[in-house]
């Protein structure tokens, strides 16, 4: 079950014609394809569009009412092959991913996909990993749409614009016989806000009519020769069609201004932060009305040249503000304007950055500039405007408050599973020297920042032990590479673990086993173990490792640290040669939390015996070094002030969140560090033998403390 | 082009501290006052414990019915355009004046004035920390106003959650047109723990109506722990008077100082032990005595020299570990730590890994020497290594460090005793040696014992890096910015547990030497 739940929230995806939907973007997406009579969704979980996915698998219930068929795809590239139903039927389908890494991944099926074409309608909905929050290396999704050439849709980040982009992407998918793209950035799929909805539409066309009567079309193969007639198509069919379709059906917005000798024009999704930096530089106001002409892309591939042509005619300068880079709209419209003789100049990455997401304070600077060289009229006209754009200059220097505050990087959840492991590897390290790591995508990059700081490469997800590929036939010391369950059933299998005994490596990989997607919200995964009405999970990693040939496997509890010491020494020295694999197992905490907490606290009020352990530092005795913190990185383990007035270093300290998960005696105890920790095992309605066993011990270590204490007392200073 | 303008709200918290609630909270009581709200994140992998900011916009329905349209809201916070930063934990209201974000002509800054410690900061090996007092002193002076106070012992106050205290403090601010009862009633639709959580509410409502104090709770902790107590005239155990009296007969900057060092080494040991703390410090007052307490006059040295001196005479030694595990004081802490119910059952589980070395040194030191030189009673005594998990509050886990505690009389006679107190004795030596002809050098020494701490291998590096640095004293005592340089050593040994920055400050040095030789030899 996923971290967050949607229960509530998927109730108002029933909602009927005329109603008012709120809530997040994209719960919105949801609704807008149930609207369009979608039948069927899948996907591969990411931020920003995790929520969707938890969102579709809660509404499980709506959807068989509605007959649509959802998965939760084993890959983005199994989501993209799905679509492959629209291809011979007039079925509407739709899937999602992070963007742009997810898309890497399919684009082997989105490029077949695109050369077949499609008859029903194909949405493929990107949630575009870029800017403050990404998690990922920074690229444009827009490179997909031009090779393979699929129409990309970048709707205003505006709940009605959302859906409205949803439901017209479908009808543009068909008119057009081609995928449609449509991208959301991360604060557009979060952002909340309101729409009018309409009744949900059950599919025109169903899998069971397919099946019924299968249609074959070998125009559609992949093959020569359809496949010179399909690009032939591409050209000369779809993308003329699509030109029209935008055109008359007005999907871009145009939108007059004050003068008409400039205009800017912009990508839909940049629609609200470029309205505010304009506001705030006077040349528009709160509404949306505007001193300078706007042309809003809507759809930013392809690009309409009559539009194009009509917006910069008569213009002496025209900005066009697009994120990313390369700058392809930007080069686009260059060409179009130079064949259409329109003299207007363009302006793009020279006022603006040609790096980085375009925040309202970079727009700010950049429009600022625009403006002061083409127009700086537009600004002096009220000077009793207060001027907005100054930035107070803080009092404090920038380099004293880069100093003096400290950076805050993401780290392991208290009471990770996956702490005690890397903590072994760095125990391990310690013993025989540094070792090549092979890190991967999952809540284990973590342990590539402080206090694990190790990982030499991130290839991609599931691609941990691929990255080992090279040095994983080398003799001399063993090559290590780190993946998680998540990564491992997306590809992992086969790419790393099956190439692996193929190649006959000579390396080891460590699966990290929390039983979930974790690092994307906690989905189930085959190999998840926790119940589940709707999926088949318990496949085990360990038969699907043996099962692909590998000899040496061996199974640790990541809680037991000297057992993960062990097994790791084992497989690093080992005279077997060929592909080694631990299997390191510990449950997700706060999935683990999710499911244990709301049990203990009915044990408790029903008054149950239960005993709930915690673990605490004797301030006394710790000498304020912070080994453990190196080792662990808690967050639940933190610092305070010590108590003790002759040192100035401050103290371990376990705070109230944590959940005894029993990494700091492991620890403690494997790297031979410090006997300041201590297990506190708290009763909750204790039985009549616990209460009489505490009365007696009570009484024998009350005496003994009192003796001892009557001794201390005689010196009192 | 004036036009009636959003307000504008940033939360700034850490991931897991119920940042989207809040904001959640917000939407809905927005909307129930007939405001238009929008809010956006970027959640993504700062959930997992980073630094995360929320942004809302709100604008009142009304004007937007008036003009007929939907006002544009921006999904991020403008430098200069916020009216409100509500940050959930100190230097998250810094960062937030890093990000521009808080400035002295709009905004209002509500924030904790609590400190939940960066990793940078909680695994230096010494004090990482930011400085609280700076900290402070930069949000008190950025925003149009200031509402601080300690958000999270006022939420632990009340059994509720940080995200509680803030919507009050948000509420008592009066940032918002929002009324009261618009706040509680969202809580109330919460339907989660809602009692706690109002009187969170009400109290924080009410401490932002008076506008917070300033961080000085958090500040008042800060200094009030870690204090060193007065001088008495009189000792309350009349036998100990002539300690006492020693320890007054001290320059007024050493006493308090000395005082502690001898209530340490009673408790550790004996008076007797104390006597000999003072022998020792007296001696180092002496040589003070001839150089006037140092250029200022401070005694630094001998005050350093007590400082280091009684933590070091109290060394950590598995006695002393045991001793203090089983004190009833230390079983009233565990149990406000745990924050147990009035009279609720626990159990302590204690880990120990003493290893042969330890074990050695708690035997007599012959008898202990003995053990480490022979390979078969080390192996032997290598069976009762390894992990122990000792349940201080069973009887027989209690004995065991009972005993072990009540060994102390018989230290002075351990091997770790001995060798100790061999290394105190060289140090105290060297600090005399260098307190004629380099005083700063040897107060840099005498503070030099905190390299000296731990136990187990944290304990060996810090004595290898101590015993390093010593033997650089002789090359620097003869340099005017000795002291200077052996900070710096001493700061670098501190740095990181590879010892990287203390090998390339110790080539730097020796590479400087080098210089410094061929310069004098091409002089020459």
């Amino acid at each position: 079950m996923a971290e967050r739940s949607f229960a509530k929230e998927v109730q108002s995806l029933r909602l009927g014609d005329g109603a008012e939907f709120r809530g997040e973007g994209i719960l919105a997406v949801t609704k807008a394809l149930l609207q369009s009579g979608v039948a069927y969704v899948g996907g591969y979980q990411g931020a920003p569009i995790s929520h969707l996915m938890d969102v579709l698998a809660d509404a499980e219930e709506i959807l068989n009412e509605l007959g649509v068929h959802f998965e939760t795809s084993a890959s983005e590239a199994t989501a993209a092959a799905m679509l492959a139903a629209s291809i011979n039927y007039p079925i509407r389908g739709a899937v999602t991913w992070k963007s742009t890494v997810g898309t890497n991944v399919a684009s082997d099926a989105l490029a077949n996909l695109a050369s077949s074409g499609v008859r029903g309608g194909a949405l493929i909905i990107l949630g575009e990993d870029y800017g403050e929050g990404a998690s990922i290396m920074q690229e444009r999704t827009h490179a997909f749409a031009m090779k393979s050439q699929m129409w990309l849709l970048d709707p205003r980040p505006h709940l009605p614009d959302i859906v409205r982009a949803v439901e017209t992407g479908f009808e543009l998918s068909e008119a057009t016989n081609t995928p449609v793209m449509l991208m959301l950035r991360i604060r557009a799929c979060h952002v909340y806000g309101r729409f009018t909805t309409k009744a949900n539409r059950r599919p025109a066309f169903a899998a069971a009519d397919a099946l019924a009567a299968p249609s074959r079309d070998y125009s559609r193969i992949i093959l020569p020769p359809s496949t010179y007639a399909q690009e032939k198509e591409k050209i000369e069919k779809r993308l003329p069609a699509a030109l029209r379709f935008v055109a008359e059906q007005q999907l871009n917005d145009f939108i007059p201004g004050e003068v008409d000798d400039i205009g800017i024009v912009l990508q839909g999704g940049l629609y609200n932060n470029t309205l505010r930096a304009l506001e705030l530089l006077d040349c528009a106001d709160t509404f949306g009305t505007t001193k300078i002409p706007l042309y809003c892309l809507n759809v930013t591939y392809p690009l309409v040249p009559q539009e194009w042509v009509k917006f910069c005619s008569g213009k002496r300068a025209v900005l066009i503000v697009e994120e990313g880079q390369p700058e392809f709209i930007e080069q686009a419209a260059n060409q179009i304007l130079r064949k259409h003789d329109v003299p207007a100049r363009l302006l793009g990455k020279d006022v603006l950055p040609m790096t980085g997401e375009y925040s309202v304070d970079v727009l700010r600077r950049g429009l600022a500039e625009f403006i002061g060289r083409w127009a700086p009229q537009l600004r002096a006209t009220q000077p009793a405007a207060p001027a907005r754009e100054i930035v107070e200059t803080p009092l404090v220097p920038a380099a004293r408050l880069a100093a003096l505050i400290p950076a805050r990087p993401s780290g392991l959840c208290t009471g990770c599973p996956e702490r005690p492991f890397f903590a072994a590897m760095k125990l391990l390290q310690r013993e025989i020297g540094p070792l090549h790591i092979s890190a991967d995508i999952g809540c284990h990059s973590f342990a590539t920042l402080p206090p694990f700081n190790m990982g030499n490469s991130i290839m991609g997800y599931g691609l941990g032990a691929a990255g080992a590929a090279a040095l994983g036939t080398e003799g001399g010391r063993r090559a290590v590479a780190v993946m998680g369950d998540g990564g491992f059933w997306h590809n992992g299998l086969t790419s790393g673990i099956g190439n692996a005994v193929f190649n006959r490596h000579d390396d080891l990989t460590v699966i990290v086993d929390n039983g979930y997607s974790a690092a994307t919200g906690g989905q189930d995964i085959p190999s998840s173990r926790a119940p589940n009405e709707h999926r088949a999970g318990n496949n085990t990693i360990e038969n699907a490792v043996k099962g692909v040939g590998v000899k040496w496997v061996k199974r640790t509890h990541t809680f037991d640290m000297q057992g993960t010491l062990k097994v790791l020494r084992e497989a690093l020295s080992t005279g077997f040669r060929g592909p080694k694999v631990i299997i390191a197992e510990g449950e997700c905490q706060l999935n683990r939390q999710r499911r244990v907490k709301p049990l203990m606290k009915k044990a408790i009020k029903d008054g149950k015996r239960v005993v709930r352990e915690r673990f605490g530092v004797d301030a006394e005795t710790c000498t304020g070094d912070h080994s453990c913190i190196r080792l662990s990185g808690c967050p639940s383990l933190t610092v305070r002030k010590n108590p003790d007035p002759l040192r100035t270093d401050p103290v371990a300290y376990v705070d109230n969140s944590c959940v005894g998960c029993g990494v700091c005696g492991e620890v403690a105890h494997a790297a031979v560090l410090c006997p300041s920790f201590y297990r506190a095992e708290l009763v909750y309605n204790p039985s009549g033998w616990d209460r009489f066993l505490s009365r007696v011990r009570g009484a024998i270590i009350g005496a003994l403390q009192q003796r001892s204490e009557r001794k201390r007392l005689q010196y009192a200073l | 082009m004036p036009s009636e303008r959003p307000i504008k709200l940033t939360i700034a918290a850490l991931g897991g501290q119920g940042g989207g609630v809040l904001a959640n909270w917000l939407i809905g009581i927005a909307e129930s006052e007939g405001y238009i709200a929008q809010t956006t994140s970027v959640p993504g992998v700062a959930q997992r414990t980073g630094a995360t900011i929320y942004y809302l916009e709100f604008f009142p329905q009304a004007a937007a019915t008036a003009a007929g349209r939907d006002p544009i809201m921006a999904l991020m916070p403008v430098s200069g355009d916020v009216d409100c930063v509500l940050a959930s934990e100190l230097a998250e209201a810094g960062r937030a004046i890093q990000r521009g974000l808080v400035t002295r002509d709009r905004t209002t800054l509500i924030a904790s004035s609590h400190r939940s410690y960066s990793i940078s900061e909680k695994s230096a090996m010494g004090d990482g920390a930011a400085d609280e007092n700076q900290l402070i002193e930069l949000v008190g002076s950025q925003s149009k106003r200031l509402i601080l106070f300690d958000m999270e012992a006022l939420a632990e106050q009340h059994q509720s959650v940080i995200s509680s205290v803030m919507l009050g403090a948000l509420g008592g601010s009066g940032v918002l047109p929002f009324r009261k009862a618009a706040f509680e009633a969202a809580i109330k639709k919460g339907g989660i723990a809602v009692k706690t959580n109002l009187a969170a509410f009400e109290d924080a409502y009410q401490r932002a109506f008076t506008g917070g104090d300033g961080g000085r709770a958090t500040q008042a902790e800060a200094a009030a722990t870690g204090e060193l107590s007065e001088v008495p005239t009189q000792a309350r155990s009349p036998k100990l008077q002539p300690l006492l009296d020693r320890v007054r007969r001290f320059a007024v900057p050493v006493q308090k100082t000395a005082l502690e060092g001898v209530r340490r080494a009673i408790d550790y040991q004996d008076p007797a032990y104390a006597a000999l703390y003072l022998d020792r410090v007296e001696k180092v007052a002496a040589l003070d005595a001839k150089q006037d307490g140092g250029s200022d006059g401070q005694w630094s040295l001998t005050e350093a020299a007590a400082r280091g001196l009684a933590l070091w005479m109290t060394f950590e030694d598995t006695i002393r570990v045991a001793d203090l595990k089983t004190r009833p004081a230390r079983f009233v802490r565990v149990r406000a730590e745990i924050r147990a119910d009035a009279g609720q059952l626990f159990g302590i589980t204690e880990f120990m890994k003493p290893r042969v070395v330890e074990m050695a040194g708690t035997l007599p030191a012959g008898l202990g020497r003995w053990v480490l030189r022979s390979p078969g009673a080390s192996s032997f005594l290598t069976r009762f290594t390894g992990g122990r998990h000792v349940r201080t509050g069973t009887v027989s886990g209690f004995l065991m460090l009972h005993i072990l505690g009540g060994m102390k009389r018989w230290r002075r006679g351990t091997l770790r005793y001995q060798e100790e107190n061999g290394r105190i004795e060289q140090w105290l030596g060297r600090i005399a040696g260098l307190a004629g002809t380099n005083y700063a050098l040897a107060v840099e020494l005498a503070r030099a014992q905190r390299l000296v701490k731990g136990y187990g291998e944290t304990h060996e590096r810090g004595w290898r890096n101590f015993s390093t640095l010593v033997e650089k004293v002789d090359e620097l005592a003869v340099r005017p910015d000795g002291a200077a340089l052996f900070a710096r050593l001493v700061a670098a040994a501190l740095a990181d547990e590879e010892g990287k920055a203390l090998a390339r400050e110790l080539a730097e040095l020796s590479s400087l030497a080098v210089v410094k030789v061929a310069l004098e030899r091409a002089r020459a």
